[in-house]
């Protein structure tokens, strides 16, 4: 698709020349900051947004120490990741809960934003929390808008405000909290009609319904494909409104979601919610570090690296590193390695975190985690010949396994033909890592686990 | 000219945000050097044209600079409207507009919220007062109310609409307005879809389904499968393109939302690496303001 479509790729490119160490000199950062700039742009981050961000990295990045175990280019993406992290946090913000219910939430937003459905959404997660929510269909504009938000109403089983024939949201919303107070219910969505933000008439009804209903939260609701005219959006809602938080929705596209960047830096609102879906379940709390990676577009890399560097013991890797090119890979060694890569947390997520081809080519493999305890119960059923050398394992031994770790000899089978299976792909992967070995230094670069 | 003076209002925030940023770059009389190119590269991304494009623009607005060798910015602008104007012209027809006596069909896609059921329900209105005779079918089984919503507006332009219940098979709704165009006599049909991400596999195989029907029950009608993008979307526009035009013959977009402060530049990304035109744009609330595209009035209002 785009240039920069793979930037794990291109930022390895850049950082393969960087091969100084100790402390980040200008000239790694300057290198690493054009192609960060240009990724940011390509996520629709706003121009503005990117510019601030880019100086205030280059003045952190500059003389900052390199860690041991990373090389420069690494540093800088582990520097851009935390500070995009910061940049968009806090983690988790929590609805504003009114001291006199109800609570009301006011739900603003452009046409097709995603207003009707988060609202419902949002409801019903508070309904799951032991609130009653009331949602009110005050968009009197678009066709069937408030019929939308009913039919939503009943899957949810959340009861729907409407007044019939009604053309004022401003009554509509005022009597709403009437209606909430005498039915009991704590929590009120106003879901209000889309509009551009340069509409002055539609903007100032909005006014008056935050007038009239006082509500706890106003929350704008932000598409995650929006370009660089989110800001604008951004700024012009929060500067009538006083927004005070984001809704992120269709976050479960492709799209790399830099406007949410953009809309959390000029309105300083929290970003409180996520919608990842159609279904009306399909809402997230926020996280962050989430969000921040895949603007990056890095595959999760920053986390492998953490994640490896606390489970796989540095000495332990250069020791199966030797063994995997020598094809003296045992089941000793198998052992150790499933057992690393239990530290490591779920499999699937690490390999699909792996940056770059080596993530592609294994994304097929299906790692059952049980599978996993299954083969180590077999293993530790060999005798230590056994797991030197598998060849010797003939059919009577193969029951005496089965029978040892719980299992059947088809189990066993299976093992030892998918062991031959891993020697065989390891050879590849070595064969692989050598061949890439040859054009730089390979300090610094994360090793396969297995 | 009406028609005229109605998109350059339409697109007067268009080029009002364009034209600031790409157009403060050619202040009169300075001097073309690097710096001048590097803000002109920015100006154009953020009109979300795209860092592939804008760098392609600009690269291709230096070396004309200096084969030419132009001295003044202002001579730039001449040439970087032209560039434009090139891109997105490419290939234009004439006379897409549908006809009284042959079925044309627009099928209508999008991403969810671009405003698909809008734009179907505003061209309905302008067609059938042309004297066209229009008719809706609601493939949107999916999202809430939308089969209502879409019969708000049959109802509003006095065309006929084949719906089915919500939940109902889209292909199924479409095979019946099919065989209804075909046996009422009907000038230009109208499919609305559901709204669906682009990167949704089955959704995606579905709308391929929907395709291949249309394409299978009317092989004599005209047939434009059409995108419907927000001018307010990012760099997402050329995946979401992409991906539609894998599983339909997308042959044009439609970018609504024009009235706001978006740029839509991004259709000039689309029209380059995909060779996809738009062919409407929708510059405000009115059916009336669903126009036609031309790409070179579309760049002299933006630049002038």
């Amino acid at each position: 698709m785009a240039v920069f479509a793979n930037l794990a790729d291109k930022l390895q490119a850049t950082f393969k020349k960087l091969t100084g160490k100790g402390r980040l000199s200008e000239a790694d950062i300057n290198e690493a900051m054009r192609e960060i700039r240009l990724a940011l742009l390509e996520a629709d981050v706003s121009y503005k947004v990117v510019k601030d961000f880019v100086a205030r990295i280059k003045e952190k990045a500059l003389g900052a120490d390199v860690l041991e175990s990373l090389s420069p280019g690494q540093q800088v993406i582990k520097i851009v990741h935390e500070e995009l992290t910061a940049l968009m946090g806090p983690e988790q913000a929590k609805i504003n809960i009114s001291s006199h219910p109800p609570t009301v939430v006011m739900m603003v937003g452009l046409q097709g934003s995603g207003k009707t459905t988060s609202s419902a959404k949002i409801a019903n997660l508070m309904k799951k929390q032991g609130r009653r929510p009331l949602l009110v269909a005050a968009d009197i504009y678009r066709p069937a808008a408030i019929k939308q938000l009913q039919v939503l109403g009943e899957n949810a089983e959340i009861p729907v405000f409407s007044l019939d024939g009604c053309n004022d949201p401003v009554r509509i919303a005022k009597e709403s909290l009437a209606h909430a107070r005498t039915h009991g219910n704590d929590f009120v969505f106003i879901d209000t009609a889309g509009r551009l933000h340069v509409n002055e008439e539609l903007m100032a009804e909005l006014k008056n319904i935050k007038a009239e209903v006082n509500p706890s939260e106003i929350l704008l609701v932000v598409d995650a494909m929006a370009g660089q005219d989110a800001v604008n959006v951004a700024e012009a809602f929060h500067a009538d409104l006083g927004i005070t938080g984001l809704v992120l929705t269709k976050l479960d596209g492709d799209t790399r979601g830099g406007a949410a960047l953009s809309v959390k830096a000029v309105t300083g609102q929290p970003i409180k919610f996520v919608g990842q879906g159609e279904k009306l379940d399909a809402i997230e709390p926020f996280y962050p570090d989430r969000l921040s990676s895949r603007i990056l577009g890095m595959g999760d890399v920053l986390t492998l690296i953490e994640k490896a560097q606390i489970a796989v013991d540095e000495k332990k890797a250069l020791e199966m590193e030797a063994k995997i090119r020598n094809a003296s890979f045992t089941f000793e060694d198998f052992l150790d390695q499933l057992e690393q890569m239990k530290k490591m947390g779920d499999i699937q997520d690490i390999i699909s975190m792996m940056p770059g081809n080596i993530g592609k080519q294994l994304k097929n493999i299906q790692v059952d985690e049980k599978e996993f305890s299954r083969m180590e119960a077999i293993i530790q059923s060999m005798t230590k010949e056994e797991r030197i050398k598998p060849d010797m394992i003939n059919a009577s031994r193969k029951r005496r396994i089965a029978q040892g770790s719980g299992t059947q000899v088809q189990d066993v089978n299976r093992l030892l033909k998918k062991f031959a299976e891993t020697q065989k792909m390891m050879k590849m992967a070595s064969n692989q890592a050598a061949a890439m070995g040859k054009k730089g230094k390979k300090k610094g670069m994360f090793k396969l686990p297995f | 000219m009406g028609f005229f003076q109605n998109l350059k209002n339409g697109v007067s925030k268009t080029r009002q945000n364009l034209g600031d940023k790409v157009m403060g770059v050619f202040t009169l009389g300075r001097r073309i050097d690097e710096e001048l190119f590097e803000e002109l590269e920015e100006g154009l991304i953020q009109a979300d044209v795209g860092v592939k494009t804008s760098l392609e623009l600009v690269e291709k607005l230096r070396s004309l600079a200096k084969e030419k060798k132009v001295k003044e910015a202002a001579e730039l602008k001449e040439l970087l409207k032209q560039e434009i104007i090139a891109i997105l012209s490419a290939g234009e027809e004439n006379g897409f507009m549908p006809q009284k006596g042959i079925l044309q069909v627009y099928m209508v896609t999008g991403v969810n919220g671009a405003g698909k059921t809008t734009t179907i329900g505003k061209m309905a209105d302008r067609f059938q007062k042309e004297g066209l005779k229009v008719m809706l079918a609601a493939a949107d089984t999916f999202r809430a109310a939308a089969i209502d919503q879409l019969a708000v507006w049959a109802e509003r332009a006095k065309v006929p609409i084949i719906r089915h219940q919500e939940g109902a098979d889209p292909g199924a709704v479409v095979f019946d307005a099919c065989k209804a165009a075909q046996a009422r006599g009907i000038d230009l049909l109208l499919i609305d879809t559901a709204g669906r991400l682009q990167n949704k596999t089955n959704l995606m195989n579905e709308l391929g389904k929907i395709g291949r029907i249309v394409g299978r029950e009317l092989p004599e009608a005209k047939k434009d499968f059409l995108l419907v993008l927000d001018a307010g979307t990012g760099q997402n526009a050329i995946s979401q393109a992409q991906l539609f035009k894998e599983v339909v013959p997308l042959n044009g977009l439609i970018l609504t939302k024009l009235d706001g402060t978006a740029k839509g530049g991004v259709i000039i990304g689309i029209k380059n690496e995909l060779q996809i035109p738009v062919k409407w744009i929708g510059v405000g609330e009115a059916s009336e303001d669903l126009q036609p595209f031309s790409s070179a009035d579309f760049v002299q209002a933006l630049f002038n």
